[in-house]
């Protein structure tokens, strides 16, 4: 009666898989962002008042979020080095708006503005103005925050047609 | 059905002997479980871990009775509630601090012991592997109990090692956002860590050591020539009265009073510690509260996981990730790396006494590296040590194939 057990076995040993499935399935959603955490994602800042070469930080999502309003000077460097693509431009003036999480490992860069840069001190990582990385080990710029331009502010957390276009060419990553 | 004395009264030895087999359970477990002579203090490395993970989980016990993890509570629930208010708290609070550093020093002594040993090999594979697994375990528990007092160094290790899962380039901010329960470390982080702390870890902890015993038993521990004897026939003179011919010796109460007499030695460096030097587990930023707008000027983790963040440091995002990795895995690999048939002390193997002693003096350099600044000299300094660990497993499998056998 060998093949009536290992039927039984093999029922049993299925449908026990199939519970632990669930039950793993069950325990990766408790795991999850509750959705009151994702939910209270938006975020408006008004640009207006940002004054020149002068970090101004905000927050968003419990981020740090680094305004660099740029000088004339930080603009026209900017466009010869094609870094221009990373700046926000409301009217006449551009901004760097961008998380500001080193892209290594997480901590926040401190700006200088007499070296116009950001210096990550945890592990030595480099930024320019334009929060393009300029010194190892980030792999990258700091990430531009999803927006959406309203006047003279910015609406953080929502997906405005210019931030669109920063996904769809590379200039950003999705935060 | 067993036999019963229907006279023997309740509680007696033999009413217990018949119903638990006491005696059985004592011989196997104690008096007749085998330890060779040939050995010195550094065996006793492992009562002396069993010992202090007893005082993490006393004092834990009495810190988890005032403790509150919440954000808004926790740090005064430690630094106010438990250090001024609770009788006595400041006793739990650096027992189990500095219990939690030097744990990983005893370990750092009882791994680097059985390297120099050989204690990993010929049957005692099981033992390295498991006793890896605990070292893993360790390091986890350590890790989230460095969160619970949610200070700045609490907030910004959680972000910055929980950063490591998004795995560089592959840009994975959906795990991590899943480890953290949020997009950074909140409350959900908090409380999951917590319960990770004080209770999933340590249970699976416990097994492990559990685990960690069994796999000692059948190739028994090794000695300090890496002699193979016949345990039977030592074990069988040693009962017969001839402990003098004999090479083994019981572990209760013969090599357990060696290991009670290091133990001692060992607790007047300990209470050393808790009551004159606490200070050295208590780092001073993590005495400001989290912040998620403010990262401290240097981050760095504690002494025993410099060595490893050392190696993640010099090198950019991915192959520093890939040279991490490696290193946390590496050392389960050893007694597979390791091709020569010898168990020697690495005195007596040749070219494994220069790859044994390279590899313990470059840890301490990455150690040293790991908690200076990433600066100009040091830099490279610990750019060149990351470099000669990684080329010392590589060479490995090369070296311990032309050893000699002896």
């Amino acid at each position: 009666m060998s093949n009536r057990r290992d039927f039984m076995g093999m029922a049993l040993g299925g449908f026990t898989a199939l519970g632990g499935i669930g039950a793993l399935y069950a325990m990766k959603k408790t795991w999850d962002p509750l959705p009151s955490v994702k939910s209270a994602g938006f975020t408006t800042i008004d640009l207006k008042d940002a004054p020149e070469n002068v970090l101004v930080t905000e927050k968003w999502r419990g981020k740090p979020i680094f305004v660099l309003k740029q000088s004339k000077e930080m603009v026209a460097k900017a466009k010869k080095s094609k870094e221009i693509d990373r700046l926000i431009k409301i009217g006449d003036d551009y901004y760097m708006v961008a998380v500001g999480l080193c892209t290594h490992l997480g901590c926040i860069p401190g700006y200088n503005p007499e070296t116009e840069g950001f210096l990550c001190a945890c592990h030595g990582g480099q930024y320019d103005s334009t929060a393009m990385v300029t010194k190892a080990p980030p792999p990258r710029g700091l990430d531009i925050p999803p927006f959406k331009i309203d006047g003279t502010k910015l609406v953080l957390g929502e997906q405005g047609p210019e931030y669109k276009k920063m996904l769809a060419d590379g200039t950003t990553m999705p935060v | 059905m067993a036999h019963f004395d229907e006279n023997a009264k309740p509680f007696s030895h033999q009413w217990l002997n018949d119903r638990l087999a006491i005696d059985t359970l004592k011989r196997v477990l104690s008096t007749e479980y085998w330890i060779p002579k040939n050995i010195n203090f550094l065996w006793a490395m492992g009562m002396v871990l069993a010992a202090t993970f007893g005082l993490l989980l006393i004092s834990g016990i009495f810190l988890l009775m005032y403790y509150q993890p919440n954000t808004n509570l926790a740090f005064d629930s430690v630094n106010y509630t438990i250090m001024t208010e609770v009788g006595y708290g400041w006793l739990w609070r650096h027992i189990h601090g500095v219990g939690a550093s030097v744990v990983f020093l005893i370990i750092y002594i009882h791994m680097f012991t059985g390297i120099y040993y050989g204690s990993y090999k010929r049957g005692r594979e099981l033992i390295w592997l498991s006793g890896m697994l605990l070292f893993v375990l360790f390091s986890a528990e350590a890790f989230s109990g460095y969160m619970l007092p949610w200070g700045q160094m609490s907030y910004w290790a959680g972000m910055v090692i929980t950063n490591l899962f998004s795995g560089g380039s592959l840009h994975a901010n959906g795990l991590v956002e899943w480890i953290r329960g949020d997009y950074i470390p909140g409350q959900a982080f908090l409380s999951r860590f917590f319960m990770l702390h004080v209770l999933l870890m340590p249970l699976v902890i416990i097994g492990a050591i559990v685990f960690h015993f069994g796999t000692l038993r059948l190739p028994h521990v090794n000695n300090q020539d890496g002699e193979d004897f016949d345990f039977e026939e030592s074990a069988r003179l040693y009962k017969e009265g001839k402990k003098k011919e004999s090479k083994v010796i019981p572990f209760n109460p013969v090599f357990l009073s060696k290991d009670v007499f290091v133990m001692g030695i060992y607790f007047i460096f300990f209470f050393y510690l808790v009551f004159y030097h606490f200070e050295f587990a208590m780092d001073p930023v993590n005495f400001d509260p989290a912040n998620g707008l403010k990262t401290p000027t240097h981050i760095y983790p504690e002494w025993y996981f410099l060595w490893s963040y050392e190696i993640l440091r010099p090198f950019p995002t991915d192959p520093g990730l890939i040279a991490f990795g490696f290193a946390q895995v590496i050392f389960f690999l050893l007694p597979f790396l390791d091709r020569s048939p010898n168990v020697a002390p690495a005195s007596r193997r040749g070219l494994f006494k220069f790859w044994f002693w390279i590899l313990l003096v470059d840890m301490i350099v990455l150690t040293f590296m790991g908690k200076l600044p990433p600066q100009g000299i040091w830099s490279t300094i610990g750019l060149i040590a990351a470099i000669i660990f990684i080329a010392l497993w590589v060479l490995l499998p090369i070296i311990t194939k032309l050893e000699k056998k002896l």
